[in-house]
């Protein structure tokens, strides 16, 4: 039993974190803002030859073949960043589902995307709107006679204007016989629900990260901004809020770390018993709940700049919004928690499911 | 490397407690160790059988009675310990608040003085800090310790001592350097509370019990060898105190577990009366339980790996504290209007325990520092706001 990261798990997103610092500050994110373009290929290329793309993705398939404890802390280094870019699908979901399917044409484009940087979107039931699909190479298309793999050419584009300034959203469509089958209906619905998994954690890091960016911003302009004569961060009511808001942060980031650390490397699949759905679960709510409230913190303590275009605020709450309402939603997981806390057995031997395996005597039984 | 299995060691570990606790656990709930003698005594029994087994304190080194096992294993013995119904831990202050404080920053004749009857209840402590003009601004203390040849002797008013009504010793804050000023020449030292010069006075909480005291100290003579660390030190020490009793021990995760466990079951009995809003209260108070053994677990693996605990004990103090009233306003809520009746009414019908626990977790966010108090601490100390 260790719940800490080892120096390598945290030196590679120490790597991120640096490199995001340097190509994903506010001057940057401002202008790919009035540009409109939520794909930065300079960026994406940099972010790539760190091998981010095939962190979870087999060796025999040319990835690093890690697990989600692996990568969580990458994708909170992305939300952090507030980055555009869909690099957390990318890895995080999209080419590990590829990974996952059976099949040369699966394997052909992951190893293609590997080598050139391609980036390859998921329209998943659950995430109608695909970021940046307009600089996407290929999609995975759920259809009625399975999963397809369509190439960009092949598929109709949508945007969906969102609030999110710095991502451009689509919905995609294709023929019903575009591209090419990568699994048939019965293995479609497995393999979506584990992308599904792996989403709602990688979501939740990427959200505990944003929290996190939250509450720095307001730390910083609190410790500048003064008003009768000091800093306004001197003040209690400004502290306890932004206190409030970093206690959240601190009990939504080890459940999503616990999550991460259920989703082993590929081969193995992502655990579908009714404890690990909720743990997911949890870690999608506890990092929205943190997010929300620590946007909420940082525009309230920010004032009347904090509710203007020009400072960046608003990048972080709307993306906090667009993120907590993906991968099924809040009351979704509220079920999925409701269904675990309802059927299988609780207490304090239960925090981590193996230990159900221990002889000896089972101490008070569940009474209903 | 984030590996969240537990060895076979560890799993063998967490059956002979298991096997032990069923084997000695009492079968009935013991009487409330502040209602008066006999459920005080009663604690300082199981005590005793706690530590003929070598279950008293884990952690401690094996010379003071303990197992010297680590912080995961002493995660796992409170898990089996609270999963078994086993009673509340009578001398807390001394075992998670002063013995953690010893192993640090005692002399060995102090360890060797006092560890080992606090293992074994035989003395049973209490904490004198807090004075009338000395809450939240603790550095306001003024309770001296006069140097005369090799004794202190200690005068002054403390407040609000948790077990002191009936404890044996109790660890204080004294001013030793008269001409000192808040947190500087303070210290902290031990003393019998049946000594010449100690009168204590009950005071009845909120729950009608005697659970904490006034102490009236006259030039009460203790030697100078129970002054712990250095003369002028007490601040600090205390401050390291603190941090245990905020951070890990004094709750451990699995007694909220525990509650939520038993306020899930309490929906199941209730269920055709339950609302969609109290289904969801339920969830969240099992997550909150859930997060705050998980973050421990965290907390506990980083400080193995020889990390520290200091302002982060703050997060955790309000997010127990928080969590502990919010499961028992849940609990309140679905019992509706028999929320209000003691366990002896005839309406009462199995109510339980939870309008108890309800006023025990009212004062949370007040003891240990209160939490806006803690709200300071993180503020300042983790993000670095400025000190108003």
């Amino acid at each position: 039993m260790n719940f800490a990261f080892s120096e390598e798990q945290t030196m590679m997103a120490d790597v991120v974190r640096e490199l995001l610092a340097r190509e994903c500050g506010s001057a940057a994110l401002r202008g790919q803002m009035s540009a409109a373009c939520s794909f930065d290929r300079e960026r994406w290329r940099k972010l790539l030859e760190l091998g981010l793309s095939g962190v979870l993705v087999p060796e025999d398939a040319g990835g690093l073949g890690l697990g989600g404890a692996d990568f969580v802390q990458i994708a909170e280094a992305c939300g952090h960043a507030c980055l555009p870019e869909p690099l957390v699908d990318h890895a995080g979901v999209v080419l590990p589902l590829l990974a996952d399917c059976e099949g040369e044409t699966a394997r052909a484009a992951l190893t293609q995307s590997l080598e050139t940087g391609a980036l390859i979107a998921l329209a998943h039931p659950q995430t109608p709107w695909i970021v940046a699909a307009n600089a996407a190479s290929a999609f995975v298309l759920p259809g009625p006679d399975g999963l397809r793999l369509v190439r960009s050419e092949e598929v109709r584009r949508v945007q969906q204007a969102g609030i999110d300034p710095l991502r451009q959203l689509f919905t995609v469509s294709g023929e019903p016989a575009a591209g090419a089958l990568i699994a048939a209906p019965g293995a479609m619905a497995a393999l979506l629900a584990r992308a599904a998994e792996r989403g709602a954690v990688f979501t939740a890091a990427e959200l505990v990260g944003l929290a996190q960016a939250c509450v720095d911003l307001a730390v910083a302009y609190a410790g500048e901004r003064r008003q009768f004569g000091r800093p306004i961060g001197a003040n209690q009511a400004i502290k306890h809020h932004l206190a409030s808001a970093q206690v959240k942060i601190e009990f939504a980031r080890p459940v999503v770390h616990a999550a991460a650390a259920l989703m082993p490397a590929l081969p193995e699949g992502v655990p579908q018993s009714v404890e690990s759905r909720a743990r997911v679960s949890h870690a999608l709510l506890a990092a929205g709940e943190a997010a929300t409230l620590a946007a909420r913190t940082t525009l309230q303590v920010h004032g009347a700049m904090g509710y203007s275009w020009e400072v960046d605020v608003h990048l972080y709450l709307k993306r906090a919004l667009s993120l907590t309402q993906r991968w099924g939603g809040p009351e979704h997981h509220r079920q999925r928690i409701a269904e675990r806390i309802l059927s299988a057995p609780l207490g304090p031997d239960r925090l981590f499911p193996q230990v159900a395996k221990v002889t000896g005597t089972t101490p008070m039984k569940r009474t209903a | 490397m984030v590996d969240l299995r537990y060895t076979d060691e560890q799993q063998a570990f967490r059956a002979e407690v298991r096997d032990w606790m069923a084997a000695n656990v009492p079968a009935e709930p013991l009487p409330s160790f502040d209602g008066g003698r006999a459920g005080f005594e009663a604690h300082r029994d199981w005590e005793a059988r706690l530590n003929d087994g070598r279950w008293g304190m884990v952690t401690w080194p094996e010379a003071y009675g303990g197992r010297g096992l680590d912080l995961i294993r002493w995660l796992i013995f409170e898990e089996e310990y609270y999963a078994a119904g086993a009673p509340l831990r009578v001398n807390q202050n001394g075992i998670f608040l002063l013995g953690p404080t010893l192993m640090e920053y005692g002399s060995e004749e102090q360890k060797a003085r006092f560890l080992p009857p606090m293992a074994t209840g035989e003395e049973i402590w209490a904490q004198a800090w807090s004075e009338p003009q000395a809450g939240s601004d603790l550095a306001a203390v003024r309770a001296r310790a006069v140097r005369d040849g090799d004794s202190y002797l200690l005068s002054g008013h403390k407040i609000w001592s948790s077990r002191a009504v009936m404890a044996d010793w109790a660890f204080g804050l004294f001013r030793t350097d008269p001409a000192s000023e808040r947190h500087k020449g303070l210290s902290l030292i031990l003393f019998p509370l049946d000594a010449q010069g100690v009168s204590r006075q009950a005071i009845a909480q909120i729950n009608g019990e005697a659970g904490f005291a006034e102490l009236f100290l006259d030039e009460v003579r203790v030697p100078i060898g129970n002054r712990v660390g250095a003369d002028g030190e007490g601040w600090r020490i205390c401050m390291a105190t603190a941090g245990f009793e905020r951070g890990l021990m004094l709750r451990s995760p699995a007694r909220f577990q525990m509650t939520a466990r038993r306020l899930v079951e309490l929906y199941e009995a209730n269920r055709e009366t339950c609302t969609a809003a109290q289904r969801d209260a339920v969830a969240e108070a099992w997550m909150a339980a859930e997060a705050y053994a998980l973050s421990i677990y965290a907390t506990a693996s980083r400080l193995i790996a020889g990390g520290s605990i200091g302002a982060e004990a703050s997060l955790n103090k309000i997010f127990w504290s928080e969590m502990d009233i919010k499961m028992h306003e849940t609990a309140l809520a679905i019992l509706g209007a028999r929320a209000e009746l003691l366990p002896t009414a005839p309406a009462a019908g199995d109510v339980g325990r939870w309008l108890d626990g309800y006023l025990f977790s009212l004062a949370g966010p007040i003891y240990a520092g209160t939490n806006e108090i803690q709200r300071n601490i993180i503020a300042e100390r983790l993000l670095g706001l400025p000190r108003g």
